[in-house]
């Protein structure tokens, strides 16, 4: 309990404390209408995220969230607001698909790097087929939701505790969860106890896809339209976001609710710069030392953990 | 607004309307461009004109802020999220150059609802709460057989040098200088991609040269004219008519062979410059001018006589420039209406 208490501590303090140095700079954020400028476009991060975590969790890597996102998004702008059944079926098959590529690349033993860096060619080029050109509108009942304003706090806040609620109960509480963290733990001794790892890791493949497409759909009903590149650079946001929040490339070792922060304070490093004025240049490398430094204070962390 | 300061920013109105048509109804607002790619020569003049017609406003009273960002990675969702930072910032108005059309009309949208004036240019939104400043690139093309035309009343062959296939700005340009060519007593005889690279152009005109017929002028789509030129001099044939693009290095190749024969040529292309029209154009509309949510750029066109003076401006590997000023857009305005 400890250590997972300690996993959960550190991206809390760096969101915190970023959070506090935007409002020092910015204190027109210090609101409701502040909050959700701020932490809306998190929403779709957080849903990447989320996806990203459930392959890392079963010991792969997804190199083709990013344009797996841009994809859903096309189909959502397209399809899903022109003819909706299927648009459905367009995005339940691709969730579908998600499943097939997680049973291959474990029943032909091939390195997931590899597969998804091939298949995010291949959501590339149908995103481009489906929309040529930049355009298309969310549904309406998407932009309502998404553009939401409950009372008291805002959509932005409310909406990744939510996620970070739910994909924790699935993970830590539930089950399949429990298993699914086995196949990352120790995939033998799962098997030995007669569970098909085949269908574990398309399951986590499917639930992965699925968050992929609430992804997308939640970022078209921000943005109002897509775009075959609009997602790119999810991919190595979510793969940042789940690391940050205290999850491990390997041993099925994650934290939902860590990972949604982790996405949270991506976004808003992000914001931070752009309040403190820093030249262009100068950003992604500052965003990138802010990366280090937070895993840097991680590993001090699992040190004395370790040594203790 | 307190009674004195009224009366200030009243002896402020009068005293800069008998020096300058400054107004004081703009001076504390803030204006900031949103750009979302820096990583080229064209963008990188587009800033410094943006930087240098900015200080001098604000120095001057004419806004209160003019601040530059650029996204780092050229990428719709980073400039949607810098956007959004914009509103908190409190920016009166926003100038965009955009990464997508349509992939930031939601931040664009929360922009407007906030109050914010928001003014696209070169990379437009379809935002319908925006303003667009666009560029008429078939205009670009149909303007360079207007100049063929007069030069040569009895036409001729034409050899069109085009940009990266399957770019919408090519494809614009090329169909402006097909409307107006069928049009004229010019054939165009042959066409090239020379992908706005004078290397590439130099190859691929190269390649075709040898099966064309005499050729009286090249149309082109700017930063293939030079490579053109070279491709023609390693032959034995008359150097035709190029078109040239403001590109620094086709306009020292111009003035060089202007003093070595006199060659007459035309050169035109979008000025770097537009992020001032667009920031003016802002300032306008802050200031209360009814302006039409679209506009379009004039086309930057460097004649024979003002060649010497251009390159002079130029500096090397940059394109020729213009900053614009609260006149020109003005009448930019008025030409709208």
């Amino acid at each position: 309990m400890n250590r997972e208490l300690m996993r959960i501590l550190l991206p809390v303090l760096s969101l915190a404390i970023l959070l506090g140095a935007v409002f020092y700079l910015q204190p027109r954020a210090m609101s409701y209408f502040g909050l959700n400028l701020l932490f809306n476009l998190a929403i779709p991060v957080a849903l990447a995220t989320m996806a990203q975590m459930m392959i890392l969790m079963v010991n792969d890597i997804d190199l083709s969230i990013g344009t797996f996102v841009s994809f859903c998004a096309c189909v959502t702008a397209t399809f899903v607001q022109e003819t909706p059944l299927l648009g459905y079926a367009i995005l339940l098959a691709a969730i579908a698909g998600y499943a097939a590529i997680g049973a291959l690349i474990y029943v032909r033993g091939l390195p997931a790097i590899v597969v998804t860096l091939g298949m995010s060619f291949v959501w590339g080029g149908l995103a481009v087929m489906i929309l040529p050109s930049p355009g298309g509108a969310p549904p309406p009942w998407l932009r309502t939701l998404m553009t939401l304003k409950p009372p008291l706090v805002p959509l932005a806040i409310i909406a990744p505790i939510v996620i970070a609620l739910l994909a924790h109960l699935f993970v830590k509480r539930s089950s399949m969860g429990v298993l699914l963290q086995g196949v990352g733990g120790n995939e033998r001794a799962l098997e030995r106890a007669g569970w098909s790892i085949v269908r574990l890791r398309a399951t986590a493949y499917a639930v992965a896809g699925f968050f992929g497409v609430l992804s997308g759909m939640a970022l078209v009903g921000l943005t109002t339209s897509a775009d075959a590149n609009i997602a790119l650079r999810y991919t190595l946001l979510s793969i940042a976001g789940v690391i940050l929040g205290g999850g491990e490339f390997t041993g099925g070792r994650i934290s939902p609710i860590g990972a949604v922060i982790g996405a949270l304070t991506l976004t808003l490093a992000a914001s931070f710069l752009s309040f403190l004025r820093l030249s262009p240049d100068w950003q992604i490398g500052a965003q990138g030392a802010i990366l280090i430094l937070v895993l840097a204070a991680r590993l001090l962390v699992s040190r004395r953990e370790a040594a203790a | 607004m307190t009674k004195t300061s009224t009366l200030l920013a009243a002896v402020a109105g009068l005293t800069m309307a008998a020096v300058a048509p400054v107004s004081a109804e703009t001076s504390d607002k803030r204006i900031a461009l949103s750009n979302n790619y820096a990583g080229n020569s064209w963008r990188q003049a587009m800033l410094e004109s943006w930087s240098k017609v900015g200080d001098a406003a604000v120095a001057e009273g004419a806004v209160a802020a003019a601040d530059a960002f650029t996204t780092s990675e050229n990428q719709a969702t980073e400039q949607a999220a810098q956007i959004q930072n914009m509103i908190l910032q409190g920016y009166d108005a926003i100038v965009i150059n955009a990464a997508s059309p349509t992939a930031i009309n939601g931040a664009v949208r929360e922009a407007c609802d906030a109050g914010i004036v928001v003014v696209s240019f070169d990379g437009i939104v379809t935002e319908p709460c925006a303003w667009r400043i666009a560029i008429d690139f078939r205009q670009m093309g149909r303007d360079q057989i207007t100049y063929l035309n007069e030069r040569y009343p009895d036409g001729g062959n034409l050899l069109e040098i085009r940009g990266l296939a399957g770019v919408f700005v090519d494809d614009e340009i090329s169909a402006g200088i097909h409307e107006a060519a069928a049009d004229s007593k010019f054939e165009i005889v042959g066409s090239v991609h020379g992908d706005w690279a004078q290397d590439v152009a130099q190859r691929a005109v190269a390649g075709i040269l040898p099966s064309l017929p005499e050729i009286t002028a090249v149309v082109t789509q700017g930063g293939d004219g030079y490579g053109a030129a070279q491709a023609f001099a390693a032959t034995d044939r008359s150097m035709p008519t190029i078109v040239m693009g403001n590109r620094q290095d086709e306009l020292a190749w111009w003035a060089e062979q202007k003093a070595a024969n006199g060659y007459q040529t035309t050169s035109l292309s979008i000025a770097p410059g537009v992020s001032t029209l667009a920031f003016w154009v802002a300032q306008q509309i802050l200031d209360g001018q009814e302006v039409a949510k679209d506009l379009s750029v004039p086309m930057l066109r460097v004649q024979q006589d003002e060649l010497d003076a251009a390159l002079e401006a130029t500096p090397e590997g940059s394109v020729a420039n213009v900053e614009y000023s609260r006149d020109d857009a003005i009448a930019v305005i008025e030409a709208s209406q």
